[in-house]
């Protein structure tokens, strides 16, 4: 019973550590499914969502505004720098690269990401900026039937709530607004989609507007986890092969490989850790995409992938 | 008046204008002969070490690995974001072979061997991580590219043998010895980089002029047409991923040999790999003069922003300068990539061409 018990707790810590990896995913996920843009910038917004969000509470609390104003004000502050950052990122990169390979755009925002880093570190400093939104202690669950009980950071839970109550929020938007289906539909074909009538400019602008609102969610818990700091970017590195394993057009898939790559890092760390030397957690989740990649090229919900002269 | 060429071979060769040959031969003068002479006697800008250490030598061997990891990027179109693993394995293997490995009871080698049993070594991890690049394609093989990236660092961090069990994690290179000669002075290093990319940038320029050269291109603009006009992808993405590795693997081996003399993983991190690929873009991809023009800009911008605000007097912290130093690089990027795809290799070809008609355009 001790080994399942701890087994347990490395499972679900795991599980929810995948959750968070999912909401950055879901960001790219986002982006990818509506302009064909591999966005490697998602990190970098991650970064200046949290930045924007933690000094502009700073600031707030010591003008002696109450906290839950100071919160509120500070979450539509960074909005509003995400909003500004998508429109740049729409105006002056992604603009006027529209219609070209994949590969380009993907090297632009690689471009884009070493703006966005150098540019928030300017405005709002590089150091490290604890932030507290949620709750950090842990739980002790079902102590009845394991000795010592499994433990449970709360937080995490936190995590896993709103990153379900977002995905429930973008699924309605993509299916029920009228935004979100022109949003599918430039997906599907960008030319198709501006002959009847749909400004892919403005489209382009809105999906990297909530791809940043997403950041600044993911940034307000992996702030709160790991304090505000540029180690932050590294994320979206992590995000990548929960994208290769779910696949790139999937938004149920960006959540699956998260949970996935989340729970087999925690598990393998653990319990292969020791035989190979500790540490396998930074690379594990690429080794596993590499796996992916040889079998299924498209991810385990990805549309099949279809080449043609 | 004109130049014209009368023969196919003529047509073919490296430098077809005369003015470039002439201009390329100045240039090895006096990098060769010139440059080591003016140290020797302590000519301004060379009178101390520095010009040489923080910017002949780097920029040598940095345009080497960008030539590297352009004929994968540029010529063959596979994108990478391991090139830094690359160089990592270039140099600790050239480690293990120049210090000996007793395992099986191999001799340490001569200096030379060892560089180039470490660009080898490259090759062979290149085209292991290459494989997938022919069952999948662009963003997928750039992660692809990313595991290596990181599955090495953590094996040269971790596995004590690559640094033959130093307790601190970091290795020095061996005695430098080039046949014979020990190599210890700055000048004698300086010119023992050059050397090596002299020779490399020879081997690469005529490797994608000729037939594989043309296989990588074709590759590149669309692989599919080119497999249907008979080209092996097998052969023409391995040997591009080959080709590249070893290249980046000497280049590895002569960073860690002859810049740092003692290192650690750290030195090859993913933003090593993100800065020689933002020398292919911004320097030209597709080509080779491109790859020593991205790696000058790349090594000129961090001095310039360090020097000139300091000349002008304007208090500057080096967090700043490193922030800045990455807007600038961003931008450029970008600014590149949609005013002009090729990079300054192509600025400099119009460049010429204007020249050509000038004063009169018509």
């Amino acid at each position: 019973m001790q080994e399942l018990g701890s087994f347990l707790e490395v499972l679900i810590s795991g599980l929810l550590a995948g959750v968070l990896y999912s909401l950055v995913a879901l960001g790219f996920v986002l982006i990818f499914k509506a302009s064909g843009v591999f966005n490697f910038a998602q990190g970098a917004m991650v970064l200046l969502a949290g930045l924007a969000l933690v000094r502009a509470l700073d600031f707030l609390t010591r003008l002696g505004f109450p906290g839950w104003l100071a919160i509120m004000l500070g979450f539509v502050f960074a909005a509003l720098v995400m909003a500004l950052c998508a429109f740049l990122v729409q105006r002056y990169v992604l603009g006027p690269l529209i219609n070209q390979n994949a590969l380009t755009m993907f090297m632009a925002t690689i471009g884009a990401t070493f703006v966005i880093e150098g540019v928030a570190q300017f405005v709002f400093g590089s150091e490290v900026y604890p932030l507290r939104l949620f709750p950090t202690d842990a739980w002790i669950a079902a102590e009845a039937t394991f000795p010592g009980g499994i433990l449970i950071n709360k937080l995490d839970v936190w995590g896993g709530v709103i990153a379900g109550l977002l995905v429930i929020a973008l699924a309605l938007f993509f299916q029920y607004t009228k935004t979100g289906r022109a949003l599918r539909a430039v997906a599907d074909d960008h030319a198709a989609a501006q002959s009847v009538g749909i400004p892919i400019d403005w489209i382009w602008f809105v999906v990297w507007l909530v791809a940043g609102l997403v950041a600044l969610v993911a940034a307000a818990i992996w702030g709160t986890k790991l304090g505000v700091q540029f180690s932050i970017t590294f994320l979206a590195l992590k995000a990548l092969p929960v994208l290769i394993i779910g696949g790139f057009t999937s938004v149920p898939g960006a959540i699956i490989g998260g949970l996935i790559v989340g729970a087999g890092e925690k598990v393998a760390e653990v319990y292969l850790g020791p035989f190979i030397g500790g540490g396998i957690e930074y690379w594990f989740a690429y080794v596993l995409a590499l796996a992916v990649l040889m079998v299924r090229p498209q991810g385990l919900y990805g549309e099949k992938i279809i080449e043609r002269i | 008046m004109g130049q014209f060429k009368t023969s196919y071979a003529k047509d073919m060769v490296i430098f077809p204008i005369r003015q470039d040959r002439i201009g390329v031969y100045l240039l090895l003068g006096f990098a060769l002969v010139l440059l080591p002479l003016m140290m020797a006697f302590h000519v301004p800008p060379f009178r101390t070490d520095y010009f040489l250490l923080a910017i002949l030598l780097p920029f040598l061997i940095l345009s080497l690995a960008a030539i590297g990891v352009n004929i994968l990027v540029g010529y063959c179109g596979q994108i990478s974001l391991g090139s830094g693993a690359f160089m990592a394995i270039g140099a600790y293997m050239a480690y293990k072979f120049g210090t000996g490995i007793s395992e099986i009871g191999l001799p340490p080698l001569p200096i030379v061997f060892a560089i180039l049993l470490g660009g080898l070594s490259a090759a062979f991890f290149g085209v292991l991580f290459g494989l997938p690049s022919l069952r999948i394609k662009g963003l997928y093989l750039a992660v692809a590219t990313l595991a290596a990236q990181f599955f090495f660092d953590w094996v040269f961090l971790r596995v004590k043998w690559f640094t033959n069990y130093a307790p601190s994690g970091s290795v020095s290179a061996p005695e430098l010895k080039f046949f014979g000669y020990l190599v210890a002075t700055p000048v004698e290093k300086y010119m023992v980089a050059l050397i090596f990319v002299i020779v490399f940038a020879l081997i690469a320029k005529n490797l994608v002029r000729g037939n594989i050269g043309r296989q990588w291109m074709a590759i590149r603009d669309m692989d599919i047409a080119a497999e249907l006009m008979g080209i092996r992808p097998l052969v023409a993405k391995l040997s591009a991923f080959a080709v590249s590795s070893f290249i980046i693997g000497v280049a590895g081996a002569l960073w860690a040999f002859l810049r740092l003399g003692t290192w650690e993983p750290l030195a090859f991190d993913i933003n090593r790999s993100l800065e020689l690929l933002f020398m292919v873009i911004i320097g030209g991809l597709g080509s080779i003069l491109g790859s020593f023009l991205g790696a000058a800009f790349i090594l000129i911008v961090p001095i310039f922003l360090t020097v000139l605000p300091a000349e002008l007097g304007i208090p500057i912290t080096t967090g700043t300068v490193s922030h800045l130093q990455n807007v600038i690089f961003g931008g450029m990027i970008c600014c590149i990539l949609i005013k002009e795809p090729l990079g300054f290799a192509r600025l400099w070809q119009i460049g010429k061409e204007k020249l050509r008609m000038w004063p009169f355009p018509y």
